[in-house]
């Protein structure tokens, strides 16, 4: 029996989920915590309330936990978010179109391009337009260098957490090198605004090519450095091995995506399995664990590094010609050339840019495999030149939900290296 | 893009009498939709979970108020709050989209916490930004404001809010 069947016998009966379901989860709100501070314990009660974050350098930006202890052990606990929480969906409703991949790049600041690609996949369903191949592929490759530089900075931070302080520094090293090629390409380094509704801001730059040739040919035998540094290492073993164990079902249950479903064994991969953009072309592997401990997300996430590398050599191969954005006169702005010789292609530029395009009335939902899980979009249009609603499924938001289920009975140590293996980005979470 | 007139056709094609597990279906861009009420909402819900939607992708709402008119079929009655649940089946590659109308004056939701125990926070989500109740949630509080804030911030009564641009240089002071 494989492990995809044996998860599946188990899917039907649910009583394991529910049982867990009652207990770990810590519901109190501040100001019974808060009261409870006055309440002298009651004798052989050597419970106590444990508040860890927002300002802990292993919560990842500003995540604050209620732990519910026993001496070193954690019984309940619950994840308290919103310390980030700008009201960027609100925002998103006053922008137009083409000024929303602004904002939504700025979600998941670890990897921006996925959100501006779910972004602008949902305002394309609602034009009903088709972007050139190009722009496709264009799109596939940055989205695939941002998925080895999000799961270099998780190598980094995981190391971290774990007291490897130089994983850490070889992570943000490697990532720094990604970064620099988004410079070249996309003019910035995070928050790029690059794919937009269309296609993209602008073509590869020259010499793209050689950069990212010597790119993919010296990370491999960095991201090896990884292998030798940390993968055979005792101590590293014995803090994560066994560590924060979920299981399938709980896992779709609480509706967790990316490599912490696929850390259970349980073989789930939008890119392959509900393909977009032109994964179907390409050759890929995804990759799944065993125990679904936080060693199995650590060793999916390094191999993930090496499969969007094998992606991107095959991109490069098969990169198309044409243009990189929808020659559409209602989407997309005249060239720059245009504008000089032509009074209309002015008119056109202005007006694109202030009153932004017109999007049919409707609702659309798209969704994407970002290095988290599952990336999705929903966008109420009313026909107007903004969206009337426009919502973020972020998948750290809900993967932070099997918190308290897998830190109940652990021991404090090991809620740090639980966090780390989820990978939540706060920027996502608070939105 | 498409005109007008194929674009009603489509919807015509999709008003067609068909329903599933009693909830009206509709097409929107090609993705499927279900329109239940809210008093079979949970047991649809529950229908389909059965069918093989294994996952809860996501549960939000949406704010009618200024924009009352849209593509509803026949016999469901639009009301100002719509919950809209994103559902997924792994083994059919498949999503299905629930929208449920919940009237102004009275927004309140059975939950899928039964269902779906992932729905947690996104219920409570829903429920800080929109100010819907899900009956029956085990824990119906905020998660991105804060406890003691007033209003739910995404609703379309709710101000956007402006932070005032100072153009000239203020005057010196003495």
């Amino acid at each position: 029996m494989t492990a995809v069947e044996a998860i599946g016998s188990s899917l039907g009966d649910d009583s394991a989920v529910r049982r867990r379901d009652d207990s770990p989860v810590l519901r109190m709100s501040e100001t019974e915590a808060a009261a409870l501070g006055d309440v002298p314990a009651e004798h052989g009660d050597t419970r106590m309330l444990v508040n860890m974050g927002p300002q802990h350098p292993s919560t990842h930006g500003v995540l604050r936990l209620m732990l519910e202890m026993e001496a070193e052990t954690v019984l309940r606990s619950k994840p308290v978010v919103g310390y980030l929480h700008t009201g960027m969906e609100k925002t998103g409703e006053t922008l137009t179109y083409l000024q929303g991949a602004t904002n939504v790049t700025r979600m998941d600041y670890a990897s921006p391009l996925f959100n501006e690609l779910a972004f602008s996949m949902a305002v394309e369903t609602l034009l009903e337009i088709d972007v050139p191949e190009r722009a496709v592929w264009i799109r596939m490759l940055m989205s695939e260098l941002n998925r080895i530089s999000s799961h270099l900075l998780f190598q980094a931070t995981n190391g971290l957490d774990m007291g490897a302080v130089s994983a850490m520094i070889y992570g943000w090293r490697l990532r720094e090198d990604t970064l620099r090629l988004f410079e070249k390409i996309t003019g910035l380094r995070m928050n790029h605004n690059y794919i937009r509704p269309g296609g993209v801001a602008a073509d590869l730059p020259d010499g793209w090519r050689d950069d990212l040739l010597r790119l993919t040919d010296a990370l491999p035998d960095k991201v090896d450095e990884f292998d030798t540094l940390l993968t055979g290492q005792p101590i590293w073993r014995e803090r994560l091995q066994g560590v924060g164990i979920v299981n399938a079902a709980e896992c779709l249950a609480l509706g967790l995506t990316g490599p912490l479903l696929r850390s259970t064994g349980y073989d789930w991969d939008l890119r392959r399995d509900m393909p977009y953009l032109a994964y179907d072309e390409v050759e890929f592997d995804v990759l799944v664990g065993t125990y679904g401990d936080c060693f199995d997300r650590y060793a999916i996430r390094l191999n993930e590094i090496r499969e969007s590398l094998h992606l991107v050599r095959q991109i490069l191969d098969k990169m198309p010609g044409g243009d990189y954005r929808i020659q559409d006169k209602k989407v997309t702005p005249p060239p720059r050339a245009r504008i000089d010789q032509s009074m209309e292609a002015l008119i056109h530029h202005f007006k694109i840019f202030t009153e932004g395009f017109k999007v049919p009335e409707g609702e659309a939902y798209a969704a994407v495999e970002s290095p988290r899980g599952e990336l999705g979009c929903y966008i109420v249009s009313d026909g107007g030149p903004k969206p009337y609603r426009l919502h973020m499924r972020g998948p750290s938001f809900v993967n932070l939900q099997v918190l308290p289920h897998m830190m109940a009975n652990t021991l404090l140590a090991d809620t740090v290296a639980i966090i780390s293996s989820v990978d939540p980005i706060m920027g996502e979470v608070d939105r | 893009m498409t005109d007008e007139s194929s674009d009603e056709e489509e919807q015509a094609e999709a008003t067609a009498p068909e329903s599933v597990h009693g909830a009206p279906v509709t097409s929107s861009r090609g993705q499927k939709v279900l329109h239940p009420d809210r008093d079979s909402y949970v047991e649809v819900v529950g229908a389909l979970r059965a069918d093989g939607y294994v996952m809860c992708v996501d549960v939000t709402a949406v704010d009618y108020l200024l924009d009352p008119a849209r593509d509803l079929p026949p016999g469901v009655e639009p009301q100002r709050f719509e919950v809209v649940t994103s559902l997924i089946n792994h083994a059919e590659r498949s999503r299905v989209r629930i929208r449920v109308q919940v009237p102004d004056d009275d927004p309140v939701l059975p939950t899928l916490f039964d269902e779906y125990p992932g729905t947690e926070a996104m219920e409570r989500e829903t429920y800080d930004m929109f100010g819907i109740v899900f009956d029956g949630h085990p824990d119906m509080s905020r998660i991105l404001m804060p406890e003691d804030w007033e209003g739910h911030p995404l609703r379309k009564d709710y101000g956007v809010g402006t932070v005032p641009v100072q153009f000239k240089a203020p005057e010196a002071r003495t």
